[in-house]
């Protein structure tokens, strides 16, 4: 770091982008990495999400019990927490993890708590009569899930799922703690193999912040093209 | 290095770590209640200035990680001249970070009042002042009650990554423990357990909280 003195003036600092340059393809990989670990969690996390909806909406009590801990135990507890638990914590009970599975374990488990609880409300927006009509033109129990509940309620609470994905996106920069390959693990390699610490972090901050911009403009596109109906169909 | 059993002497050792959690949690809350208040006002003001200013700051926090966030301030402070200052760093961050969150949410609660308020504070001749003292911030203040105590959780939560820039908070204590009894699953157990037990409780305040305003506000 070059640090010089101005008559007696403050220090100044000079910054020194070219060490980030230099190593500007290491951080590339990890932003494609945490691309790949955030979409991965993404979807396998919606999945979780739906299944842990259906069952809170079925009426078994007991099941809707152990979905409520769970949610509440994930919502109330940090993300580094979880994912510590999960990387030191499950080897004790024998199942041991690379860092990159237990970081889309963490991810997939911490964003089922939260897609629940927005799947939910879709589900509890749909009107009774909806669901009584689908039983009249003689749909199946998963036919009359998949769409007349399911289709409707996604487009509902479409807003809210991407604002909580753009989330796990950022938060997904935690899994660095355990040493997973993602963009902030990239960005902690390269500072310490240059010092130029701040510079690193200012143009990692960027890439986030470029990415949760891109997601956000790509969501808008798939909600366009998606949610047309009934106009289109 | 000698590995010492989990006892309840490092149970209590994990416990009262919770102190600094709370500590790093009502400074942010405070000093982002304050920054997240002039955020509000400067995102509904009528000249464009600090409309732009309000509205990139929130932008800037809510687009990157909490994470990146406390790195640039405790490397930026530190090229500034400061001494590296994990408590200091924690606590400007958090500060930041909570005054774009809040100032967003309480946007919301401002422009939730509905406009003939503010239209008849106008036509009674309350200038800005008075107009926000008096009739909009109180009634906005109801609204904004239930979000901001979900935030708070929010928040509490966040004090955590504090821990990767080396700050002995709940969790790094806990690493701390972990490093000298190698038992995680009792130690990192422990550690969610307190967490849980300072945000619960203010989940559910939360969402009684919502209920029963929407319940009132239903009529």
């Amino acid at each position: 770091m070059d640090v010089r003195h101005h008559w007696g003036g403050p220090k100044l600092y000079n910054f020194n982008f070219e060490p980030v340059l230099a190593g500007f393809d290491q951080l590339l990989i990890g932003a494609w990495l945490t691309i790949q670990l955030s979409c991965a969690a993404m979807i396998l996390g919606l999945i979780v999400s739906i299944l842990c909806a259906a069952g809170k909406t079925s009426g078994i009590a007991p099941l809707r019990w152990v979905i409520d801990a769970y949610i509440e135990i994930i919502r109330n507890t940090p993300f580094l927490v979880q994912i510590f638990f999960i990387f030191f914590g499950l080897p004790s009970l024998g199942l041991r993890l690379s860092p990159n599975s237990a970081a889309l374990l963490a991810l997939v488990v911490n964003f089922g708590a939260y897609g629940t609880e927005i799947i939910r409300a879709g589900i509890e927006s749909i009107q009774k009569g909806q669901v009584e009509a689908g039983t009249a033109l003689g749909l199946s129990k998963l036919q009359i899930f998949r769409y007349i509940i399911m289709k409707p309620a996604l487009r509902t609470v479409y807003p809210a799922l991407t604002s909580q994905f753009i989330y796990l996106m950022l938060t997904s920069s935690v899994v660095s703690a355990i040493s997973a390959d993602d963009l902030a693990a990239a960005g902690n390699d390269l500072q310490s193999a240059t010092f130029a610490s701040f510079e690193v972090y200012i143009v990692i901050t960027l890439m986030y912040l470029a990415m949760s911009v891109g997601f956000s403009a790509v969501f808008s596109v798939i909600e366009k093209a998606a949610f047309k109906y009934p106009l289109s169909r | 290095m000698l590995i010492r059993p989990f006892g309840w002497n490092e149970f209590w050792i994990i416990v009262m770590a919770a102190q600094w959690t709370i500590a790093l949690s009502a400074i942010a809350f405070a000093g982002g209640g304050i920054g997240g208040l002039f955020i509000a006002l400067a995102r509904v003001s009528d000249s464009k200035w600090p409309r732009l200013l309000a509205t990139g700051f929130i932008r800037i926090f809510q687009g990157t990680p909490l994470l990146m966030q406390l790195f640039l301030v405790f490397f930026g402070m530190n090229i500034m001249g400061f001494a590296i200052n994990p408590w200091l760093a924690a606590a400007v961050a958090l500060t930041l970070h909570a005054s774009a969150f809040l100032g967003e949410i309480w946007r919301g609660c401002i422009e939730a009042v509905p406009p003939g308020q503010r239209e008849a504070a106008t036509a009674l001749g309350l200038r800005y002042y008075n107009r926000m003292r008096y009739i909009l911030l109180p009634q906005a203040s109801r609204i904004a009650v239930a979000p901001t105590v979900g935030f708070l959780v929010q928040l509490i939560k966040g004090t955590s990554l504090a821990a990767i820039i080396g700050f002995t908070e709940l969790t790094r204590q806990g690493q701390i423990i972990n490093n000298a009894t190698f038992s995680p699953f009792m130690v990192f157990g422990t550690v969610a357990a307190v967490y849980f037990v300072l945000c619960w409780p203010l989940s559910v305040l939360a969402r009684r909280m919502e209920t029963r305003f929407s319940r009132a506000t239903a009529r």
